[in-house]
């Protein structure tokens, strides 16, 4: 079954257009990695998804459903939909079980009781148990980035967006939440990811993306996208890719 | 409102130890501070003390058994003063969190409240808060409605509400202008609505961050209790007033300086502590 379809996606911040057309379908289970360089329209494509950015054109269907459409209910689709932010944006007021509670008590309408139970078995298996009443200053990067990825999993989503998840991390924390994706994408999740870790793209994608300017200039199993570009653009972005030492 | 409490203990702060001694510290620099202070306290005494008409200022301001005999009765009636701002807070602290919440809605739905909120607050922090306490004062009770009560003491405290929740109202903006939009966008994409982002997420933030600013126009509210007076209102500085009246000497007043000073010097010293650790906590987290 199909999850997501995008069709024609066009957005712009003032005279700056970012998505050219943007036309791309996400099956169930899939994993679909977004490459491209910085500013061609990865992270805007991910936040259009999730509507936290009102769309210039296009339609978005998710599930059957068209979600772009004016008056639909973004509150109840953004609970099937979650997202990881690069800067994590954890809430640092609260500790780590409340930042995953958020959601499924508020949102969701859990009691407190089976909100804290869904978050305490999260929790565990992503190896926070420990964590669970620490306030997020006091966690590493990887550490924050893993309680965002837990506190968008507790709402249970059928699609997670993963907006360059490690960018801000040190590289040595880097794998430990690449380990967690992994782990998702085995589990059968549906992921869109906006990343630049090529050698991630290559072991964990169904489909890598070539985002340039604002358009999919070409897709395809990764082992065609880094090994046979067809693209001269794509093949240029690898070059320097491989050029700095990153695939 | 809890603040949570420093348990985490970040990098010590370099630099910059204390502002009253000016920083670096050091037994040398201690004693080049306590040598100039008593140099200029000392120099300013000597000018007032030698000054043609200290006697008589001595015996006028600080005549020690008209102290003592006007102290306690103006102690009692400063309870009015701090019924009137115990009371005037509560009301400022929401009222203010209300309008600083309306002005930060988005969307064009919302203009006319971000409007009326906006020229709420420029008109009560444009009049002179004397002004407002005489015209609510004396002017609505003289309307004469049955339903609407004429007490003094209620219409200073409706002033004093009105005045500091337009200033309040400005601070509560800032602290929520000053949470980050990623925030809101982290909320949002959890499918929190627009009113449970503010309430549980921009909010709590937003408060923490201004309670020393709250805390320093609260100083301001205690002192400002003292004009509910010229209404007539019977408080500690009205009282001065009469026992100045009474005895033809100004020393009553004094005494009304030191108890305010006793209560809002370590609301102040309070204030400045809280300013210094959010510092701390913003340089450890950076």
């Amino acid at each position: 079954m199909t999850a997501l379809e995008l069709h024609g996606l066009r957005k712009s911040f003032g005279a700056n257009e970012v998505l050219r057309g943007i036309d791309l379908t996400v099956e169930e289970h899939e994993v679909v990695c977004l490459i491209g360089a910085s500013g061609s329209g990865k992270s805007t494509l991910l936040r259009c998804v999730n509507l936290l950015e009102p769309l210039d054109g296009g339609r978005i269907v998710f599930h059957g459903d068209e979600i772009s459409a004016p008056g639909a209910d973004v509150n109840r689709v953004r609970r099937q939909i979650g997202i990881v932010f690069q800067a994590f944006n954890l809430f640092p007021h609260m500790s780590v079980l409340r930042n995953v509670t958020l959601g499924p008590r508020k949102a969701l309408h859990l009691s407190r009781a089976e909100a804290e139970a869904r978050a305490d078995e999260l929790l565990v298996r992503f190896g926070l148990a420990e964590k669970r009443d620490a306030y997020p200053d006091s966690l590493s990067g990887g550490q924050q980035q893993r309680v965002a990825i837990v506190r968008a999993l507790a709402l249970r989503p059928k699609l997670m967006l993963l907006d360059e998840i490690t960018s801000a991390l040190d590289p040595e924390l880097v794998a430990e939440v690449l380990n967690v994706v992994r782990e998702l994408a085995a589990g059968g999740m549906t992921m869109l990811i906006a990343t630049h870790e090529m050698g991630f793209a290559r072991d964990i994608a169904s489909r890598v993306c070539f985002l340039d300017a604002g358009v999919i200039l070409e897709q395809g199993p990764p082992g065609q996208i880094f090994s046979a570009p067809r693209e001269q653009r794509t093949k240029q972005f690898l070059a320097r890719i491989v050029e700095a030492g990153r695939l | 409102m809890a603040l949570r409490e420093g348990e985490r203990s970040g990098p010590e702060v370099t630099g910059r130890t204390s502002r009253i001694l000016g920083g670096r510290g050091g037994g040398r620099s201690l004693a080049i501070a306590a040598g100039s202070t008593v140099l200029v306290f000392g120099a300013l005494a000597l000018v007032v003390v030698n000054s043609p008409g200290w006697d008589d200022v001595r015996a006028s301001f600080f005549y020690w058994p008209q102290f003592q005999e006007s102290f306690p009765d103006i102690l009692e009636q400063f309870g009015t003063n701090v019924k009137l701002f115990l009371l005037a807070e509560v009301f400022i602290l929401v009222w203010a969190l209300v309008l600083a919440v309306l002005r930060s809605l988005p969307g064009p739905v919302f203009f006319p409240l971000r409007l009326m909120s906006a020229a709420y607050t420029d008109v009560f922090r444009g009049i002179p808060t004397i002004l407002l306490i005489f015209l609510l004062g004396f002017g609505v009770p003289a309307l004469q409605i049955a339903w609407v009560p004429k007490s003094e003491f209620v219409w200073a405290t409706v002033a004093l509400v009105l005045v500091y929740s337009a200033y309040v109202s400005e601070v509560y903006r800032a602290g929520i202008d000053s949470v980050h939009p990623s925030q809101e966008a982290a909320a949002r994409s959890l499918g929190l609505s627009q009113t449970k982002t503010l309430r549980y997420v921009i909010v709590p933030q937003a408060v923490r961050r201004v309670v020393p600013p709250l805390l320093n126009d609260f100083i301001g509210l205690q002192k400002d209790t003292a004009l509910v007076a010229l209404l007539g209102v019977l408080e500690a500085f009205r009282q001065s007033q009469i026992e100045v009246a009474g005895s033809f000497n100004f020393t009553p007043y004094v005494a009304t300086a030191v108890i305010f000073l006793v209560l809002t010097i370590p609301l102040t010293r309070l204030t400045d502590w809280l300013i210094a650790r959010n510092r701390r906590r913003e340089l450890a987290r950076a």
